[in-house]
């Protein structure tokens, strides 16, 4: 392509800062968020000149580049300030405070934006709300969470403590958190000593037929929130004829209220490490990606460091433990989209275009990332498949009940005693799960419990005794989703949390289709005007019109984004009969 | 090469290995409405307007977007279903009513496909309250002109300069209803570097939003089955009358 540029020329700071992602590697166009979040790292945001040298080194026109820049939360094409305060205000650090910490910083540091802070969508640190991330762009830069939150300490970078997790991790054992908080997450002897690598060892011996067999009686489904059986992807692409295959960890875990996966990565790394060699070895994959949110900085560190400690002890890179196997792990940072967790999204923005879902089919097992069949797992599903190798599909598949196996996590926050990630076999009911986390903070009267994020549907306090099982939530007509669980107390303003829940879908849809990209906007609206009393007709017909916009965004639109949008809202509507009356004041 | 037989609305239809939905029905003359589709660019399914009833083994339909989606042996396909028609209608007022469509002071009057659609669909009003967003006008280029107000985001400008003519100058910014169409880094069309002025992004709008600066209301009338003839041409040598 004949590209022409009229930006201003680079300055050597600019170049070096690109030239130092992209280094002397041919000019791959995947490379275009890292080189964009280099620029970001080191300027705070993305000048002029750093973004017409990315162009250039990487053949990308002008206009392209600028809706990838502009498509993204973390980045930006305006002056910004150095050191930038992302405020979560979502759901779950809104009932803990995040409004008035808002206001503080409003109070101290000026208004949002140039004040060096900006509010942001759910960060998942929902089990030390309210949550901040601190960012720092410069020749170090830097950034990190600080969980509670308040003006004085997000002025320091909190010490590193991995004995720390326990904190996030309230019940001790469990099959799949036994090393958080207590095993050294960045020690391979530590991981090897504590049972790690058994599942490879295990796998290089059986071959990949075998141990997709295992993998398939175990019975495990997806816990992304799809509950797809893992086993049949698996086989979907090993038996795909197009080389290569690619294997993606999704680590974009931004669904509000959800930090389990987080919790993995940061506490247990190499198990997620060894998840996704095993599928690789598997599918025939030797080329995995790591795609990790932009907001999880300290993820990000632990994960690298033991992607760096495992090819250094040959568990990656070439003939893996004199196995003849190759496989290796690239790590691909988000750049604050909900919508880049979509798996086809997700491919669009790992190959550097703007983080738009695909149609499908094809599916991501036939044509995924490059076009190419590809392997997409969650994080807490690869952190299962050591586990199955070690036990046996068979018997793994006898943990739990008979259509949901193997052990759960749960992201348990809100107003509960002890916000965290529980580990259960499947099959404890909801109300387990809250009796786990102390049940509701001082002894108040639960009001509501939203299950499964904000793409997931409100439960009231009759439903405690539901399974959570796929089978038992879908008989509810409820849903697990990612495995959030968050509690709400008789004192909450429900109202305040479907207009959060609605103005995140609104800020999240990426736009491309018409019923999710104006439907949420609409949805938002009418929210508003319910709250406010200030109606256009009479309630009826606002209510109709707002069921309405739900059904054409479930049914019409591409992606899961814009088919779920509605779900919290809808299930407010009719389980906790939001709008049937008054509000029961305490 | 293989061929597929399907039954579309009823009827019983073929089509040849990777045709889609929209191709097999338009070759046995089932129209299916679209709006972000144009003969010559690639298809992106964004609009949602071609959505079809496809029937599920066991029993229900699910939609598809005829645009995007291949036909395939034994599909069962219905185009025009009161379920259908409910969607096209809703997505046909979401669309009035995102940016400020005021038809009887556009150039594209009587020549605009989202206007032609509204009529086909049976949409005589709107039953949203307008959103009624602030919009640019860019003037600043010698020979066109753009109109956010009237822009539906369907990206066949986008498509088309990057697909037919090369120069992909045109790209979508932002994200959600923010969304708009730029032009290289966001500077005025007039100061772009890469715009060859051919007029393909101006040929392909379905709407007013990019116009010819000479016209006024109703004058605007866009040749959009010129990008088809041109790429024909070049890709299979068919030169259409």
């Amino acid at each position: 392509m004949d590209l022409h540029f009229q930006g201003p020329e680079a300055s050597a700071e600019e170049r070096a800062a690109v030239d130092g992602v992209l280094r002397d590697q041919p000019a791959h166009r995947d490379l275009l968020l890292p080189a964009l979040h280099a620029a970001q790292d080191r300027f705070g945001w993305v000048t002029p000149g750093a973004l017409d040298y990315i162009c250039r080194r990487l053949s990308v026109p002008p206009a392209e580049a600028h809706g990838v820049v502009t498509f993204y939360h973390l980045l930006s094409l305006e002056p910004m300030p150095a050191a930038m305060t992302h405020v979560c205000d979502d759901i779950a650090c809104r009932v803990q405070g995040a409004e008035r910490l808002c206001d503080e910083l409003a109070r101290r540091l000026g208004p949002e934006g140039e004040g060096g802070w900006k509010r942001s969508p759910c960060l998942g640190l929902c089990e030390r709300a309210p949550a901040a991330v601190v960012i720092r762009a410069g020749a170090a830069p830097s950034a990190f969470a600080v969980a509670p939150a308040s003006a004085e300490a997000i002025a320091t970078e909190p010490e590193e403590d991995f004995t720390a997790f326990r904190r996030s991790v309230p019940r001790e054992g469990g099959r799949l958190l036994h090393r958080i908080g207590r095993v050294d997450p960045s020690s391979l002897s530590g991981y090897l000593e504590s049972g790690g690598y058994a599942g490879l060892r295990r796998a290089i011996e059986i071959g990949p037929a075998a141990v997709i067999g295992e993998v398939s009686a175990s019975k495990l489904m997806g816990r992304g929130g799809a509950a797809f059986p893992t086993g049949r992807k698996w086989e979907a692409v090993a038996r795909a004829s197009a080389r290569p295959h690619y294997v993606i960890c999704n680590a974009d875990e931004s669904e509000p209220g959800t930090f389990k996966d987080r919790v993995l990565m940061e506490g247990d790394p190499f198990a997620v490490v060894e998840g996704m060699t095993i599928a690789g070895l598997a599918t025939g994959s030797e080329r995995g990606f790591l795609y990790i949110r932009g907001e999880y900085p300290l993820a990000l560190r632990r994960m690298a460091a033991a992607i760096e400690s495992a090819r250094a002890g040959g568990w990656l890179g070439r003939d893996l433990q004199g196995s003849g196997l190759s496989f290796d792990i690239e790590i691909r940072r988000g750049a604050g989209a909900y919508i880049c967790g979509e798996e086809t999204a997700l491919f669009n923005s790992i190959e550097g275009k703007r983080g738009e879902p695909r149609n499908k089919p094809p599916f991501p097992s036939e044509a995924g990332v490059f076009g190419k069949p590809t392997l997409v797992n969650n994080v807490e599903t690869l952190v299962n498949i050591p586990l199955i190798l070690r036990l046996g599909g068979e018997a793994y598949a006898k943990i739990g009940t008979s259509a949901s196996t193997g052990p759960k996590l749960f992201c348990v926050s809100g107003h509960v005693e002890r916000p965290g990630v529980y580990e259960v076999d499947f099959g404890a009911t909801l109300g387990e799960l809250i009796a786990m986390a102390g049940g509701v903070t001082g002894g108040r009267r639960l009001r509501a419990v939203l299950l499964g994020g904000a793409a997931g549907v409100f439960v009231g306090p009759d439903q405690l005794a539901m399974p959570l099982t796929f089978e038992g939530t879908r008989a509810a007509a409820a849903t697990l989703g990612s495995g959030v669980i968050l509690a709400f107390d008789d004192s909450t303003d429900l109202g305040d949390i479907l207009l959060r829940i609605a103005a995140f879908f609104r800020d999240e849809s990426c736009g491309q289709c018409v019923p999710c990209r104006v439907g949420t906007v609409r949805q938002a609206e009418l929210l508003h005007r319910l709250r406010s009393g200030c109606l256009i007709g009479d309630l009826a017909t606002e209510l109709a019109l707002l069921r309405e916009i739900g059904q054409v965004m479930r049914d019409a639109s591409i992606c899961g984004l814009g088919q779920t949008a509605s779900s919290a809202v809808e299930s407010a509507l009719t389980a906790l009969e939001l709008l049937a009356g008054p509000e029961p004041r305490s | 090469m293989s061929v597929h037989t399907l039954r579309i609305d009823e009827k019983d239809v073929s089509a040849r290995a990777g045709q889609t939905i929209l191709e097999a029905a338009s070759e046995n003359g089932i129209s299916i409405p679209t709006l972000c589709h144009l003969e010559g660019l690639s298809n992106v399914g964004a609009c949602r307007l071609c959505l079809v009833e496809v029937a599920v083994v066991g029993g229900g339909t699910r939609l598809a977007a005829a645009c995007v989606t291949a036909a395939a042996e034994e599909m069962v396909i219905q185009t025009d279903t009161d379920r259908l028609r409910e969607y096209r209608k809703m997505i046909v007022e979401l669309l009035f009513a995102e940016r400020n469509h005021v038809c009887s002071v556009c150039v594209a009057n009587n020549h605009c496909e989202l206007q032609e659609m509204a009529v086909s669909q049976g949409v005589d009003h709107v039953r949203y309250d307008y959103l009624e967003p602030r919009c640019d006008v860019d003037l600043s280029h010698p020979r066109f002109g753009l109109d956010h107000n009237r822009c539906i985001l369907c990206t066949r400008c986008v498509r088309a300069c990057d697909e037919v003519e090369g120069a992909h100058t045109w790209d979508v910014s932002g994200r959600g209803t923010l969304s708009r169409v730029v032009t290289d880094l966001n500077a005025p069309w007039g100061a772009s570097e890469t715009c060859t002025s051919c007029g393909k992004c101006v040929m392909a709008c379905p709407t007013g939003a990019l116009f010819h600066q000479s016209s006024t209301v109703s004058e605007m009338i866009h040749e959009r089955t010129r990008l088809s003839f041109l790429v024909d041409a070049r890709e299979k040598k068919q030169w259409h009358a």
